[in-house]
């Protein structure tokens, strides 16, 4: 029998040799299981369900629930066990149906029901409740309590999101130990002892983890409810589809269940490669803004002459041909006048797979631009990002070492930090960050500070190994970083660097020069980009990105064969998003199409967004909701969004996944693919596709980098957590999730165990030939991997994907000023952005903007804990609340972006009235007032 | 009645009022069983008390050297005193804390020595005010006398002993749920698998855990050799118990009597002990071990106090408590009151243990008010079997720790041995006790 291995927790983790197996018997039969598996997974996994409430999959147990109670017969006779901790030994005898078993689950849930209320009726749990289920199943026929129960006030807010009903909790733990265990923060425990022990907060405390909804999720009674979805539905009356988030790139998983065409609620699928069963709340309750009531659902024009006092004229609601037909003869216009690239096409992220392939062809091809960018101003080189080696997920988990560079990853990608901290403290992953800023990671990271613009010379340093660092990193944590690395082997070989933006004050530019570094110091080393938005990896490569074409090719590389699929190719690489908006300013550029995109409020640099919406001749905003942007614009196209859309979306890791249709979209949205076409038709070529599976066949015919990934094989059973594009040359599984462990329908009540990903595949697609294996075209082939007929001879070859290297240009920085701090701005998970404000739940999550600095600099100033202080840059001077934080270095400071001050009266009092994007970093001077 | 003359091992020098200073303590031989100690092998120290078959006196009566031998081999190992004494009528170790810590202290030092261990720790129950600073007075005298602390009386051996208040929990006296409380955490027993300590203690290092008592007992042991202690008692049950006696009894207090030799009738009965029942009155049953413990009667007063001979009996010598009822007790509202200090002091982790507890509870006091029913003695065996399946000794376990298994002790001996004044309860719909 292995030993369990005890963790810094209460609970034992289960030492799995999954090369050594054990032969045990239960309720009669011999059946094997890897050695040292608990009990009760063993048993599942041999088609026995044991019973249980505090016992989940992605946990240590603890044994308090005492539902899974067996016989194990052993050297002193037959004794009750809990299956839940015991592990699985050669030869042990198990019965889970003997009068005494039945006994005990007889007793435990007679126990249960004590103190239980009892109010199924109005409960939210009832119909999917496991006390329920299991009580009918496994339980006496009624109770023998005469007494009166044990009373709580109920249900209390433990935050914005939660409720607590203490009357119904069963004392399970299971909230308690995601909170400490997962998400690392104990802000859920138990109080009190005996019966009297409740789950709460602490006095004067509020559950405010990103991660509290997944509290509610594995909650075995309706003891944690959450606002969004409580009393809105009975679970009988839901219907299901697994379907993928697209508020972050990370690409959670998820069961989305609706009522009446409403979301009703989110819940995390137990996704190996992905969320492991987790989701953030901004993920959870974010499809709010789904129902929200101030959705676009239909065209809009501004009709001119319809000004008002403020001199503006009005949007007017107009059918989608007459819409269609402004945009197209206003485009048309501009194209013929000032040529294709006086148009630009500004966002995209936000799109499915199918949506950008179908917008980045009526750029390219119809309209003929290159000037198009998924990214506003907020992410990477697209090249960078496309052409570093990619690691997945899963490997960067099981990397030798973790080197991360990018924003807070609690901040921007929750469910990656999830999987991060898991890997740190279970897995024994050590993780080196390298941060302008104090962040989530430092529980567990060792943390190398740098001032921005510092990241290259920092990743230099650290690549060469040496004793020589900056002076914003101590010693000690040199030493660290130092032998954390030294865990890697030959070339880097093991070492997984994280890369996105740490800084929207600081140029992506610099950040490439520090990825660059990195590469060239480990040339084995492989990298996970921590972009954040929805779909932004897919969008970069369908060619949303200027000097790029569908398949992560080059406008160069790609030339021939695009120029052959698609008729033209733009001639030249165009802007990106910065220089887009510095055109329109300088007149060299006259339209803009926003889609899905609020440059205002997510631009870095506010004032050069207003300015170049302002100047701008024609505006186009395709989107889901009025931003401040598409406020400005002279057309407004509403489109469908989350959960509206049928298609695929891509993560971090180049994972292409599902993306279910629940709802039929309000009013006269149209999904952005069709819009694109639309459009196309209008503008005298026709995108040739009339549905997103037809885009998607035609995605996985041209685009290198996906072939081989058929839409047949996107359905199979097999790959419903997707497939990580590109396939290699060579053929490759697509593993199912039920591989490791079959379903468990107490780990998260109210799921169920759908098979399908939303509609099924069109009648007459074959299944693919090789079953699940699956193969991606060798470089240089002229035909599609799944057998479409042959290319003319002649014809151009396949195009290559991008490379490591590719050129990094690095911006000249300005020379150290000694009086100015170096500002930093980090995104917040609750921001101002259109989306979390359109949720009822989340919006008042958003708090409030303050600047954070180390108490030396806030001394100098006079500042000692707390205080206002004005933040000078070239641009503007901003005034906030200033915080003394020890984690931010000397000589910077660091304020959260797309948020205000605490005077919401100021609108423009946000980060990015300070930023000017023609500077490579912002150097600020704090003042007193 | 037999009333052996054996010499006091660890209650010699109550008589003094000085005796927890460490003037007295030196001019009675304090210490010099540490430095006999420090001139052997850490293994030949073992070895000795290994060889006394010393149980240990907390509860379980493990055998300390046994216990040692189990540790696992690491860097840092912990030992862990267990003088966290909650249990009600259990009064022995606080006494040893409060009037003899230099005894305890010199015994701790002892055993880190035997199993090299890299820090001790204290234990003490957080209500033993006077106890806990008499312990830590004593342990700022012994580091100033070099017994403590850096290279104790230039022996080359050194540890550092930490003193640590409980915080008003019974359920810390378990040894696991110890463990976490002096990890600063809640205090819940830990699951088992691993059974034992000297595998997984205290921040995950191989960690011993003794109780005061059995520490208490070392400094003797290896001033007058194994052979004095052997020569005590007899069987595994060597050397003298302390005992603390309560209920109808004359003299009740704490008394240190060699094992097996004396009888339960010698502790009640004899003058120098308990001195009898008041009023002559007759004995109606004997709690043996501790509320625990099930329940002997009169039959049993002939039985020796040793650890093997109880338990073959079917109870225990437990938490060397011994609580004595004559026949104008009421059985009920006695299993009542113990229950409801269980029901108060289950720590909530576990499903039957947290709302049996209660529920039990609820059922006894009702019928103790009289409003009883008839069925409710069945349900009470009914629940109790729920707790600890068969309700039988020594008890099978539902729960992850032994509180829970321990709750049906007294109800079912309350109903095994009285079972008509339960009855009488319901049909008169009150306590004919008064």
């Amino acid at each position: 029998m292995a030993d369990p291995v005890v963790t810094s927790h209460h609970g034992i983790a289960p030492k799995v040799d999954a090369d050594a197996t054990v032969t045990f018997t239960i309720d009669g039969r011999e059946v094997t299981a890897p050695a040292g598996q608990f009990l009760i997974a063993a048993a599942e996994q041999a088609g026995t369900f044991i019973p249980r409430f505090c016992y989940h999959p992605r946990m240590k147990p603890v044994g308090m629930c005492r539902m899974c109670l067996v016989e194990v017969s052993g050297p002193r006779g037959a004794t009750l066990q809990p299956a839940c901790y015991v592990p699985v030994a050669d030869g042990m005898v198990v019965d889970t149906t003997t009068e005494k078993v039945k006994k005990a689950q007889d007793g435990v849930l007679e126990f249960l029901l004590v103190n239980h209320p009892l109010d199924c009726p109005v409960c939210d749990k009832g119909g999917e409740c496991p006390l329920q289920d299991q009580v009918l199943a496994y339980g006496p026929g009624e109770s023998r309590f005469l007494e009166e129960k044990r009373h709580w006030a109920k249900p209390i807010p433990i935050s914005e999101l939660v409720l607590l009903d203490r009357e119904r909790c069963i004392q399970c733990g299971r909230c308690v130990r995601f909170a400490a265990e997962i998400a690392g923060e104990a802000q859920i425990d138990f109080l009190g002892r005996g019966d009297a022990i409740e789950v709460n907060v602490f006095e004067d405390h509020v559950f405010t983890s990103y991660f509290s909804g997944n509290t509610v999720q594995i909650c075995p009674v309706g003891a944690l409810t959450a606002t969004p979805y409580r009393f809105t539905a009975r679970p009988w009356d839901l219907d299901q589809v697994e379907s993928t988030c697209t508020v972050c790139a990370f690409g959670c998983r998820a069961a989305v269940q609706s009522s009446s065409n409403r979301v009703t609620r989110l819940l995390g699928m137990d996704s190996d490669p992905l969320n492991q069963s987790w989701l953030c709340d901004k993920g959870r309750f974010g499809f709010e803004a789904v129902n929200a009531g101030d959705r676009l659902v239909e065209p809009l024009v501004r009709r001119s002459g319809t000004a008002t006092s403020d001199g503006i004229d009005e949007l007017a609601a107009v059918s989608w041909s007459e819409a269609l037909a402004t945009v197209a003869e206003r485009l048309d216009g501009v194209r013929t006048e000032h040529g294709p690239e006086a148009i630009g096409v500004l966002g995209g992220a936000r799109l499915s797979n199918e949506d950008a392939y179908a917008w980045a062809k009526l750029a390219k091809s119809v309209i003929g631009t290159d000037s198009v960018d998924a990214q506003i101003g907020d992410g990477l080189p697209a090249e960078v990002v496309l052409g570093l080696p990619r690691a997945t997920i899963d490997e960067t988990c099981a990397a030798a070492c973790v080197v991360v560079l990018s924003g807070d990853l609690r901040e921007e990608l929750p469910v990656l930090f999830l999987r991060l901290r898991g890997a740190a403290i279970d897995g024994d992953v050590p993780v080196v960050e390298l941060a302008p800023r104090a962040g989530a990671l430092g529980e567990f990271a060792t943390v190398l500070p740098y001032r921005p613009g510092e990241a290259a010379t920092l990743a230099r340093n650290l690549g060469a190994a040496g004793e020589e660092h900056p002076d914003s990193v101590a010693d000690d944590a040199w030493a660290a970083a130092r032998a954390a690395l030294a865990r890697a082997g030959d070339g880097g070989e093991g070492v997984v660097v994280v890369i996105g933006r740490p800084s929207l004050a600081e140029d992506g530019a610099l950040v490439a020069e520090a990825a660059a570094a990195m590469a060239e110091a480990w040339p084995q080393a492989k990298f996970l980009p921590a972009l954040r938005r929805g779909n932004v990896m897919g969008a970069l490569d369908m060619g949303l990105a200027p000097g790029l074409l569908p398949g992560r090719v080059s406008l160069d590389e790609g030339r021939g064969w695009y120029e052959q699929a698609w008729g033209s190719v733009p001639a030249g690489r165009g802007r990106d998003a910065g220089a887009m908006l510095r055109a329109l300013v300088d007149g060299s550029m006259r339209a803009i199409v926003l889609v899905g995109s609020d440059p205002l409020g997510d631009f870095p640099d506010r004032a050069l967004a207003e300015e170049a919406l302002g100047r701008a001749g024609f505006v186009v905003a395709v989107d889901g909701f009025l931003s401040s942007s598409a406020a400005l614009a002279d057309v407004v196209l509403p489109v469908a969004i989350a959960h509206e859309r049928t298609g695929t979306t891509t993560n971090i890791e180049g994972r292409v996944t599902r993306l279910a249709q629940k709802l039929v979209s309000p009013g006269q949205c149209w999904p952005d693919w069709m819009v694109a076409s639309e459009l196309a038709d209008r503008l005298g070529a026709g995108l040739g596709v009339t549905s997103a599976a037809e885009l998607w066949d035609e995605i996985e015919r041209l685009a290198p980098s996906h072939a081989g990934i058929t839409r047949v094989a996107l359905d199979t059973p097999a790959a419903r957590d997707g497939i990580v594009a590109p396939l290699p040359a060579s053929s490759v599984r697509i593993t199912s999730r039920r591989a490791l462990a079959p379903f468990d329908p107490m780990a998260t009540p109210g799921i169920d165990a759908v098979e399908v990903q939303g509609a099924p595949p069109r009648a007459g697609l074959a299944e693919p030939p090789g079953g699940d294996e699956l193969q991606g075209a060798p470089p240089g082939a002229s035909n599609g991997a799944n057998g479409a007929a042959s290319a003319p001879s002649g014809a151009p070859a396949r195009p290559r994907s991008l490379r490591w290297p590719v050129p990094v240009e690095a911006p000249q920085l300005p020379a150290p000023d000694s009086d100015s701090l170096r500002l930093v701005s980090t995104r917040r998970l609750y921001d101002r952005g259109v989306l979390l404000q359109s949720c009822r739940s989340l919006a008042p999550l958003a708090k409030a903007a303050t600047v954070r600095a180390n108490p030396y600099e806030l001394g100098r100033l006079g500042v000692t804990t707390a205080g206002r202080v004005r933040v000078r840059s070239s641009r503007a001077a901003v005034e906030f609340e200033a915080v003394a934080d020890d984690g931010v270095p000397r000589g910077v400071v660091c304020i959260d972006f797309n948020l205000v001050g605490d005077d919401s009266a100021v609108d423009h009092a946000g980060a990015s009235a300070l930023i000017d994007v023609g500077e490579p970093v912002i150097d600020v001077r704090l003042e007193t007032l | 009645m037999a009333v052996t003359e054996a010499p006091r091992i660890v209650t010699s020098r109550l008589e003094y009022d000085d005796s927890f200073t460490l003037e007295r303590y030196l001019a009675t031989g304090g210490y010099d069983g540490l430095r006999k100690a420090l001139g052997m092998s850490p293994e030949e120290v073992a070895h000795e008390v290994d060889a006394v078959s010393l149980l240990g006196r907390g509860g379980a009566g493990f055998p300390a050297g046994r216990k040692w031998s189990m540790l696992r081999k690491a860097a840092t190992t912990y030992l862990v005193v267990n003088g966290d004494e909650s249990e009600p009528a259990t009064f022995k170790d606080h006494l040893l804390i409060e009037r003899d810590p230099h005894q305890l202290i010199e015994g701790v030092l002892i055993a880190a020595y035997a199993i090299q261990a890299s820090r001790a720790f204290i234990y003490v129950r957080g209500e033993f005010a006077l106890g806990l600073e008499r312990v830590q007075s004593a342990l700022n005298d012994a580091y100033e006398h070099g017994a403590v602390g850096r290279d104790i009386f230039g022996s080359g051996f050194s540890i550092d002993v930490v003193v640590h208040p409980g915080a008003g929990a019974y359920i810390c006296g378990e040894e696991t749920a110890l463990l976490e409380s002096l990890e600063g955490k809640r205090g819940f027993p830990r699951i088992k698998p691993p059974y034992f300590p000297a595998a997984i203690g205290l921040y995950g290092e191989p960690t011993v855990v003794n109780n005061v008592e059995t520490l208490s007992n070392l400094p003797w042991v290896m001033l007058n050799g194994s052979e004095a202690f052997t020569a005590l008692g007899a069987g595994r049950s060597t050397g003298t118990r302390l005992f603390a006696l309560a209920g109808h009894v004359r003299n009740p207090g704490v008394y240190e009597v060699e094992m097996v030799k004396t009888t339960f009738r010698d502790l009640v009965f004899a003058p120098v002990f308990g001195g009898g029942i008041p009023g002559d009155r007759e004995l109606k049953a004997i709690i043996p071990g501790g509320v625990s413990a099930p329940w002997f009667g009169p039959q049993h007063l002939d039985l020796p106090l040793g650890q093997d001979e109880v338990g073959e009996a079917g109870s225990m010598l437990g938490s060397g408590s011994i609580v004595v009822m004559d026949d104008t007790t009421c059985v009920v509202r006695a299993a009542w009151r113990i229950t409801r200090f269980f029901w108060r002091e289950s720590c909530g982790q576990c499903t039957p243990c947290r709302e049996g507890s209660g529920w039990l509870e609820k059922i006894l006091r009702r019928i103790e008010d009289g409003e009883g029913l008839e069925a409710d003695v069945d349900l009470l065996m009914d629940v109790c079997d729920n707790l600890a399946p068969g309700v039988s000794w020594p008890p099978q376990q539902t729960t992850i720790c032994v509180l829970g298994s321990s709750i049906p002790s007294s109800i079912a001996s309350a109903i095994r041995m009285c079972r008509d004044d339960f009855l009488v309860h319901v049909k008169d719909g009150g306590c004919p006790y008064g």
